[in-house]
């Protein structure tokens, strides 16, 4: 199970600019459910609270009322259920991949020959088997944020939270790991919420798309591309992808004055 | 460098030849320049009256008279012992007292003021209490050499700590890291570079606190044979002391730069510095 609810959550930060202070409505009464094993995109134009949704469904940022469940357990910090992938991967540079995946491992309790084990598994699930030595300066912007991946997988978590994990990448290697999480995604069922700035990769991933918009939901639109979608050079051709990728744009630029 | 006059005699030498020309290994540049100065030095060392400046040969003949009769040698041991005592206390106690300021908020505005004012205190003027606290003898160096130290050890590692990427921190958070565990692993790590650098930095500030000691208290190891030739007006002789402490001082920064690169291997590969 790995159920993620919100529940009017509501967000404000403080910012002091030129001596003034101003308040900053990051989330405002947000309210929606990620259902066990469904994969949710967050979407919005910068500022619009997306990736502060998931910080606070991550635990890294208290609420300032309402509350996220996992499963129905409030969210009161970080925790286990919940596995965090950072937008530029954010590998401790002094460690091999394969001790960055094993760092996770250990801050959950596991210990001797299964924690190895699990790491070396992970790894080879994301496909760098052969790289586990080599510390993250030797490794290419998509074999990092592989590592990121197989460390938030190894500790088993019931829920995939992503802050725009491939934005950082150039487009063929962010195509290539789009397809990989889908696979990955196919194989262990985990439940992933993902900030996107990337209107394509919200519509090939998701099964449902949150457009967000002045910290509020603005509107859920369904994907009404069947699962499993192994070749996605297939998907960007059928009518439904660019409906939805339509709509999903109708939606952000609504209301919006087009120049 | 490619050779003006030598690529007009043969202008029809291949391309290649000239792009593949190695740069100088830095140890060929450093000893160059050292030896340059040590010419000049002898150059013009040896037109000023003995009395107010000395040269490099004069100097070595003053080192060997010193190491034979066995002289410089205690002395150096008299130091010695002082200084690596109050340099070792200065790390262990700078590092961690870094790390609790530079960490925890409320150790940061109890501590910071103390040790940012201490950096600044005119030691030499305290050196006459510390003697009437501590003595005249081996206890006061060590307290000397350690204050010296301690500050510029303390501070990097205070600031070292604050410049961690929040995002590394977050790291840990996400993983649910006690926090001693994100201070441990992932703080202390990402500060060594800092580390480092306050260690080099309070080399030199160590050995001038060792000569300080040495003149305030009893006059002994190099800083009673600096003083002892300059009242002689043997001034050849009291530069030894000084050389010896300087390539001392050098010595140690290498070893320090060694140590680095074993404790810390990713920073120069990140730099790119690990080629050479």
């Amino acid at each position: 199970m790995g159920e993620v609810t919100f529940l009017d959550v509501s967000k404000r930060f403080s910012l002091r600019v030129d001596g003034e202070v101003h308040h900053v409505q990051a989330l405002d009464r947000v309210s929606f459910t990620v259902k066990d094993g469904e994969i949710v995109a967050l979407i919005g134009p910068s500022g619009c609270g997306k990736t502060t949704a998931l910080r606070v469904a991550m635990g890294l940022d208290p609420s300032n009322g309402g509350r996220v469940t996992v499963d129905g357990r409030e969210v009161t910090g970080c925790g286990h259920d919940r596995g965090m992938v950072f937008q530029h991967a954010e590998l401790l540079p002094w460690l091999s991949a394969l001790q960055n995946v094993m760092f996770g491992l250990e801050m959950k309790g596991i210990r001797g020959a299964p924690l190895r084990k699990t790491a070396e598994k992970y790894l080879h699930l994301v496909g760098l088997k052969d790289s586990q030595n080599r510390r993250p300066h030797q490794l290419s912007g998509g074999m990092k944020q592989r590592v990121g991946i197989a460390r938030a997988l190894a500790i088993d978590p019931k829920v995939l939270l992503m802050d725009e994990p491939f934005g950082a990448l150039d487009a063929q290697t962010r195509e290539s790991l789009q397809a990989e999480l889908l696979d990955i995604h196919a194989r262990t069922r985990k439940t992933i919420l993902f900030v996107t700035h990337d209107l394509d990769e919200a519509v090939l991933i998701a099964d449902r798309i949150i457009v967000m918009k002045h910290g509020r939901v603005h509107e859920i639109i369904d994907v009404p591309l069947k699962r499993p979608r192994p070749d996605l050079g297939i998907v960007r051709g059928t009518p439904e992808f660019s409906e939805t990728r339509y709509k999903v744009w109708r939606a952000i630029h609504d209301g919006a004055v087009v120049h | 460098m490619v050779d003006v006059a030598d690529s007009n005699k043969a202008p029809a030498s291949p391309v290649t030849e000239t792009t593949e020309r190695r740069p100088l290994p830095r140890w060929m540049i450093t000893f160059a320049s050292v030896a340059c100065v040590l010419i000049l030095w002898e150059i013009f060392g040896r037109q000023i009256n003995p009395v107010f400046g000395s040269y490099p040969s004069a100097i070595a003949v003053a080192f060997w008279d010193l190491a034979v009769t066995g002289k410089l040698w205690s002395a150096l041991y008299e130091s010695l012992r002082p200084f690596l005592l109050g340099y070792a206390l200065a790390i262990l106690i700078g590092v961690p007292l870094g790390l609790l300021i530079g960490g925890f908020r409320v150790a940061e505005a109890a501590l910071g003021i103390y040790v940012t004012a201490g950096y600044a205190m005119p030691l030499v003027a305290l050196v006459p209490l510390l003697i009437l606290w501590l003595g005249l003898g081996f206890a006061v160096k060590v307290a000397v050499v350690f204050l010296m130290a301690l500050f510029p050890i303390c501070i990097n590692t205070w600031l070292g700590v604050i410049a961690v990427p929040k995002t590394l921190i977050e790291v840990g958070k996400s993983f649910v890291a006690p926090d001693i565990v994100i201070l441990r692993r992932i703080v202390l790590p990402a500060t060594l570079p800092y580390i480092m650098a306050g260690i080099r930095l309070a080399v030199g500030r160590a050995v001038v606190a060792m000569v300080i000691a040495e003149f305030f208290t009893t006059i002994s190891g190099l800083g009673a044979v600096i003083i002892n030739s300059a009242n002689n007006f043997d001034t050849a002789t009291m530069f030894v002391p000084i050389i010896i402490l300087m390539v001392m001082a050098i010595g140690l920064n290498w070893l320090i730069g060694f140590v680095e690169r074993k404790v810390a291997p990713w920073q120069a590969e990140i730099a790119g510095r690990d080629r050479e």
